[in-house]
């Protein structure tokens, strides 16, 4: 017995299926914080890229200089948090998206976190070390 | 993974090319229409048939009326009201959704090509299984919810709060955004879709209703509400000219006040 496009019959009703679990009474959270961080994104790139286009071509010791600037070092580790977690948030969204069996989705939202984690501390532990010219 | 490609027994075959009728009116227009039949185990194919324009209305639906009537009476699609308020002629018309009643002919450029619409399991040919769909409009509870006790007469409403409900309430349920909507492809078992959700909002802006924050709880999930990702798929395709994509901003617009 098969019903609409040769689908296996459900005994189901269907309002119990789009009920489902029910609702999870969040997602606003996530919502608010990616339009957050997407609006401190905008100047904060633009003055990563004004700060990379002061570090081309400059050798290491006057890039510590540059970094040593307590300014400096505050925009660039303030940029890096607030584009790390935007990533995390946006790549966790493609994932819900796209991916609907349980463990590959659990397995990839759990990259995702650690992913962001690591390059997050990754350059603040870089940018704290050339800005204390360690 | 969400499924990109068709399915092997949805994939589309050739199907019949129609004669050319005996008897001319008028001017041809080529028509290829999605034929599926669940009886006979075969693949979906396309069939070509030539409409006679001097003998059929100027629509769509009635080149389709024509088809069944004077070519192929097996053709199968849904219709009534033929004037764009009943919803039914939904279908893909030259790759988008809209109703067949109300979209003409001479809109389109060469052949008319028709599909039902789009990543919903098919019932036959032109009609598609939209249970699913309807019981997501069930799930926001579309009617008025109140506590105070009711009134002897009717349920008063100022010319400005009705007002706040033009723009939502003239949705005729034809699926159209919903299903071109791919947000709603790839999670429609559990994305409301902007459908449901414009009727939800029609429901939250409603000056009379008193469950508007039950209404916006049983919203707040990041599936049933968040996967919008504010294509506007659903904002071009609706045939009516309403636009679900704002009316679901404005749904996570009332889940931030409530917060902020």
């Amino acid at each position: 017995m098969t019903t609409a496009g040769g689908l296996p019959p459900r005994y189901r009703t269907a309002l119990r299926q789009v009920r489902g679990l029910g609702s999870a009474r969040s997602g606003t959270d996530h919502f608010w914080r990616q339009r957050l961080t997407a609006v401190a994104n905008v100047p904060l790139v633009i003055a990563f890229v004004l700060i990379v286009v002061l570090l081309m071509g400059r050798n290491h010791a006057a890039a510590v200089q540059i970094i040593g600037s307590p300014v400096v070092a505050i925009i660039l580790l303030l940029f890096v948090a607030s584009v790390t977690y935007h990533m995390r948030l946006g790549m966790q969204v493609i994932i819900e998206d796209y991916v609907h069996q349980d463990l590959p989705k659990l397995v990839l939202l759990i990259a995702n976190t650690f992913f962001t984690a690591a390059v997050a501390f990754g350059c603040g532990y870089a940018i704290l070390k050339l800005s204390f010219g360690v | 993974m969400a499924q990109f490609t068709l399915p092997k027994n949805s994939k589309i075959a050739a199907g019949t090319t129609w004669p050319t009728p005996a008897k001319l009116h008028g001017a041809l227009t080529e028509v290829r229409v999605y034929r599926w039949n669940p009886d006979d185990g075969n693949n979906p194919r396309i069939d070509i048939y030539q409409v006679d324009r001097g003998d059929c209305g100027p629509m769509v639906l009635d080149a389709l009326i024509w088809i069944k009537n004077t070519i192929d009476p097996t053709l199968t699609f849904r219709r009534s009201c033929r004037e764009g308020i009943c919803g039914s002629c939904s279908m893909n018309i030259d790759g988008g959704n809209t109703l067949a009643c109300t979209k003409a002919m001479d809109e389109i450029k060469g052949a008319i090509r028709i599909y039902p619409l789009p990543h919903m399991a098919v019932v036959k040919d032109l009609v598609p299984d939209l249970t699913n769909f309807y019981a997501q409009h069930a799930t926001i509870e579309p009617w008025l919810q109140t506590v105070s006790p009711e009134p002897q007469k009717e349920w008063r409403q100022s010319h400005e709060d009705r007002g706040k409900l033009d723009g939502l309430y003239e949705c005729i349920l034809c699926a159209c955004c919903t299903t071109a909507c791919p947000s709603y492809w790839w999670n429609s078992e559990r994305y409301l879709g902007p459908a449901a959700l414009l009727q939800a909002n029609r429901w939250l802006k409603d000056s009379r209703d008193e469950a508007t924050g039950e209404r916006l709880d049983q919203l707040e999930d990041p599936f049933r509400l968040y996967r919008c990702h504010t294509i506007m798929n659903c904002a071009n395709a609706c045939p009516k000219g309403l636009n679900p994509a704002k009316a679901i901003a404005e749904i996570k617009k009332m889940m931030v006040d409530r917060q902020v």
